[in-house]
């Protein structure tokens, strides 16, 4: 008996390595001490009022910034483990065996668990903001959707601990990711995790597609809307239809393992190829869909602190257009050496170098904004100002990659690995530090510090060019991805030791983000006057964190850059009549979406470990509060106009 | 009351009628085609897919309501998106796999 | 709800039908709509699937050994039906008629009961009397993991038109309730839509190749 509940155990948990050991201590310690500040400070009721049950957008787009920023950091650790192991040849830091999971739990914490995320907070604090709506189209799937991929996420970094983490690279190809030569939990977790958080991407997507559409305030034509919410508009789109063609991927993948279906194995009929075939029949898509948003950054950014009105608006917008629609004929060039037929290679060379056609449009664009602009070098600016060249290398090597004869040369070669890092790091993660830096006082009230966010810039974009400069070469010279060791003598060592040393060096500048965020939150600059960048775009018009409702009253649009506009008409002594206060109508607060998810984390792990008697009824449960959300019929309430006089004489804005 | 409210009181729902009559005339019609006849394969399938493709339209514009709405350009502009992206990953999955057929 | 609330366009409303004249009708009905269009893609994804896998049968049986046309046609016909008995429960909506809706609602969902009832007994065939459950061959995997997704579907749909009656029985034809059951008239549509393709490119298509 007690032998049995042993073999459980070691099987259970993962065992074996000091370092993990070492992570299920902090995190049982970690958890202990939440819940012990939170008894302690009787903040429990606080919690589930004010953050747990919240349908805002605001504080929703808060907390997908703190969980992707605590992602952020364990994908960061991944990554700082495989340059620890590659700095020198025939080292023993980490055996095949883990080098691999790290590597897997990288790519796919990266992508799916900060990326997203994090452009999904940011998009839920600016978007309403900057149209001049109350809240989303949809508050309560907005919370769900968060909640799905809260859950999603843990459910993945539950691997870490419990059973064993997936181990066959984030985008998983059949047939080794199959049961037959996987077998184990691990590869589970990632199906079942990126799908549970995926659900809530998608619904995501058509919430804001719909937003955007149907809820801008009176005046903003289309073309009149701030790029940061095209860029969403756009993005939205190619989420709601990229994200159902995964959805299938993985479900299908899912029932292979599960229930012994022949879809990817190799043994009756079926197709390895085709999983690599729909997975990024998603996943080239899905590039777009983390970067087209930064662009949308960048253009606010770049055009607030050039002080100019965003160069060539409509040619922005419909290279975005045209993106879109070429994002879903291009995804075979993830694949050109899988032995497809000439014109097939052909055809997918021709449509990626096509795509890459808009792209270079924008950057373009952003010069000629920049060009006899008042340029104001601020935190926020210095990030988009560095990411116009080194996204432009990643971009122009995704060109020489595009050819299908030459990228049977670099495939699966560290250039490979340096031209994604270039358009990820350089685009996607420069991004989210820009927008974090722009939007951090309409968050929280406050700013963060200047001296300290500029160096922790330099200290990150040097690391950076450190790091993935060198590996273009070392790629050129044979290395490739994935390798979990090399031998002395080929030439490498000295590349991968500065590659390395760029690593530390980004996590030096990360840590001296997160330092600075701390140290901001007690000594930085208070933001009183809801401006302080002395923004163009409705999001400024509003006071620091925006009230509940956002706008007591709903501004009227007459040109784009609307709150610049508002600002002159002022200067210019332009009187502005304040009508009366009218109750604003407010979605309530639910339950619901954190426990309807919570069911399919129950579900999610019954079904990772095939415990069916567990998996089951979490999907019961997942239904049951489908069924009880359908029979709420009270849900809004209005706030009198008392309330929103006291808190708009509050911020100093009543007059 | 609008236009198509007037109609409905009315009486008889003749849009639904014919709808249901066509519906089940292709689908007759697809069969009798696919096993009755022995045309060549590509010329069936060309045929019974066409007629599919007809009868989801009749679905669409007869049942579904698809031009109504306060701004009934958004949920054709997102059928028409929709339709692309299917078509592009059935005929993109078909031809890049199309020597494992 | 009669104010301009969430959303802060100013349209005119009363022209339109019931489950349209609330903004909040109005946002939903445009997001299901999206909705319907992303399901395009995720049974497309399915229909690529199946149409690669179709021939790759790893010697057991074939489309056309398995395919019966009598059930098959049982099947088309009985949702065919069902689909227009939706749309005459939609009319019986834009006139008010609350005893004519919830009549057609109830003849929508016996009908998607025969046709769920069918296709388990079409499963139930070929897995367990004609040796070809799922895991036989891709071709069987595509098989039934297609109309699979597709009878779940309607399964749901029926769960859902459930709930939608109980709330119509309780509080009448409002607009809430109206766009509830307008949208679950377009759901109902779509699976039909679905339903032809499959017919088309799964069960014609066996018979041909």
């Amino acid at each position: 008996m007690i032998d049995s509940v042993k073999s459980f155990l070691g099987w259970f948990f993962v065992t074996g390595d000091p370092m993990i050991y070492g992570a299920d201590a902090s995190i049982a310690l970690v958890s202990i001490g939440i819940v012990a500040v939170l008894t302690y400070f009787k903040k429990w009721k606080w919690l589930w009022n004010e953050w747990l049950t919240t349908v805002d957008h605001k504080k929703i787009g808060i907390m997908y910034i703190i969980a992707a920023l605590l992602m952020l950091f364990r994908g960061g650790m991944d990554a700082l483990m495989m340059r620890a192991q590659l700095t020198l040849p025939n080292m023993h830091f980490l055996d095949a065996e883990h080098y691999n999971q790290v590597f897997t739990t990288h790519g796919t914490i990266m992508i799916i668990f900060v990326a997203m995320p994090f452009i999904f907070g940011l998009m839920n604090i600016a978007v309403p903001l900057q149209i001049g709506a109350r809240d989303v189209a949809y508050p309560f799937l907005n919370a769900l959707s968060f909640w799905l991929f809260f859950f999603g996420a843990m459910l993945f970094n539950l691997s870490f601990v419990i059973g064993g983490s997936p181990d066959a690279g984030w985008s998983s190809y059949a047939p080794y990711a199959g049961a037959e030569m996987n077998p184990g939990v691990g590869q589970n977790y990632y199906l079942i995790g990126v799908q549970i958080s995926g659900i809530g991407s998608l619904a995501t997507g058509i919430n804001f597609l719909v937003t955007i559409l149907k809820m801008r305030a009176p005046g903003m034509t289309l073309f009149k809307m701030p790029m940061f919410t095209w860029s969403i508009l756009i993005t939205s789109v190619i989420v709601v239809f990229a994200f159902p063609a995964f959805t299938v991927a993985l479900a299908l993948m899912t029932i292979d393992r599960l229930f012994g279906a022949h879809f990817f194995t190799i043994a009756a009929g079926g197709s390895p190829m085709l999983w690599a075939n729909l997975f990024w029949f998603w996943g080239h898509p899905e590039v777009y869909i983390v970067l087209l948003p930064v662009f949308g950054i960048f253009s606010e950014v770049i055009a607030t602190f050039a002080h100019k009105t965003l160069f060539g608006y409509a040619v922005m917008v419909w290279s975005m257009v045209a993106i879109s629609v070429l994002s879903f004929i291009t995804w075979l060039h993830h694949f050109f050496t899988m032995g497809n037929t000439a014109p097939v290679n052909a055809f997918f060379s021709i449509s990626t170098m096509l795509i890459a056609i808009p792209t270079g449009v924008k950057i373009f664009n952003w010069l000629f904004t920049l060009n006899k602009g008042r340029i104001q070098f601020t935190t926020p600016m210095l990030w988009a100002l560095a990411f116009i060249p080194n996204f432009t290398i990643g971009g122009v090597t995704g060109v020489m990659l595009a050819m299908a004869p030459a990228d049977y040369q670099y495939h699966n070669s560290y250039f490979l690995v340096a031209h994604f890092h270039s358009t990820l790091i350089a685009g996607t993660v420069f991004g989210i530090f820009c927008g974090l830096h722009y939007w951090w006082p309409k968050m929280f009230g406050y700013m963060l510090d200047e001296v300290k966010g500029k160096w922790s810039f330099w200290i990150f974009m040097i690391s950076f060019n450190i790091c993935f400069m060198p590996m273009y070469f070392l790629g050129l010279m044979g290395m490739t991805r994935r390798m979990y060791t090399y031998p002395a003598g080929l030439g490498w060592t000295p590349i991968n030791v500065v590659m390395s040393i760029g690593a530390a060096g980004m996590g030096i500048g990360f840590a001296l983000m997160a330092y600075n965020i701390v140290w901001s939150a007690v000594r930085g600059k208070k933001d009183t006057t809801g401006d302080p960048w002395n923004g163009r775009t409705l999001e400024w018009a509003t006071a620091s964190p925006a009230a509940e409702y956002n706008f007591a009253h709903i501004p009227e649009i007459k040109s784009r850059d609307a709150f610049a506009a508002m600002k002159e008409a002022r200067a210019a002594g332009h009187a502005e009549t304040v009508p009366p206060y009218k109750a604003i109508h407010m979605p309530n607060n639910t339950g619901i979406p954190v426990i309807m998810s919570a069911f399919m984390f129950i579900a999610g792990f019954g079904f990772v470990f095939e415990w069916y008697w567990m998996g089951i009824p979490g999907l019961i449960g997942v239904v049951a509060c489908m069924i009880a959300r359908s029979f709420v019929y009270d849900d809004h309430h209005y706030i009198p106009v008392e309330k929103v006089k006291q808190t708009e004489a509050a911020t100093g804005r009543l007059s | 009351m609008n236009g198509t409210q007037k109609q409905l009181k009315a009486g008889f729902p003749w849009k639904q009628v014919i709808g249901l009559i066509l519906s089940l005339t292709l689908t007759f019609l697809a069969l009798w085609i696919a096993v009755g006849l022995s045309l060549p394969v590509h010329v069936t399938i060309a045929i019974i897919v066409s007629l599919a493709i007809f009868q989801a339209f009749i679905q669409l514009f007869m049942f579904m309501h698809v031009t109504e709405g306060t701004e009934p350009v958004h949920q054709l502009m997102g059928i028409l998106f929709g339709i692309y992206v299917a078509f592009t990953v059935v005929a993109g999955t078909l031809w890049i796999l199309a020597y494992a057929l | 709800m009669t104010d301009a609330t969430l959303s802060l366009h100013e349209k005119d409303r009363s022209q339109m039908p019931i489950e349209y004249s609330t903004e909040e009708g109005d946002l939903r009905i445009v997001g299901f709509w999206i909705f319907l269009a992303a399901e395009l893609v995720l049974f497309g994804t399915l229909f690529g699937t199946y149409l690669v896998l179709q021939s790759h049968t790893a010697g057991g049986p074939t489309a056309k050994d398995l395919f019966e046309i009598g059930p098959v046609m049982a099947e088309t016909i009985v949702l065919l039906v069902s689909s227009f008995t939706c749309g005459l429960s939609t009319i019986e909506l834009r006139r008010h008629n609350k005893r004519g809706l919830i009549g057609w609602l109830l003849v929508t969902i016996l009908l998607g009961l025969v046709f769920v009832g069918l296709e388990v007994n079409e499963f139930y065939t070929y897995a367990v009397h004609e040796g070809a459950p799922l895991s036989r061959s891709a071709f069987l995997s595509g098989f039934f993991v297609l109309l699979g997704t597709h009878g779940c579907h309607v399964s749901l749909g029926i769960v859902w038109i459930i709930g939608i009656l109980l709330q119509l029985g309780k509080r009448g034809i409002t607009p809430v309730t109206a766009r509830k059951a307008f949208m679950a008239g377009l759901y109902w549509h779509f699976l039909d839509v679905v339903w032809i393709f499959i017919f088309t490119a799964v069960y014609l298509t066996g018979w041909v190749i």
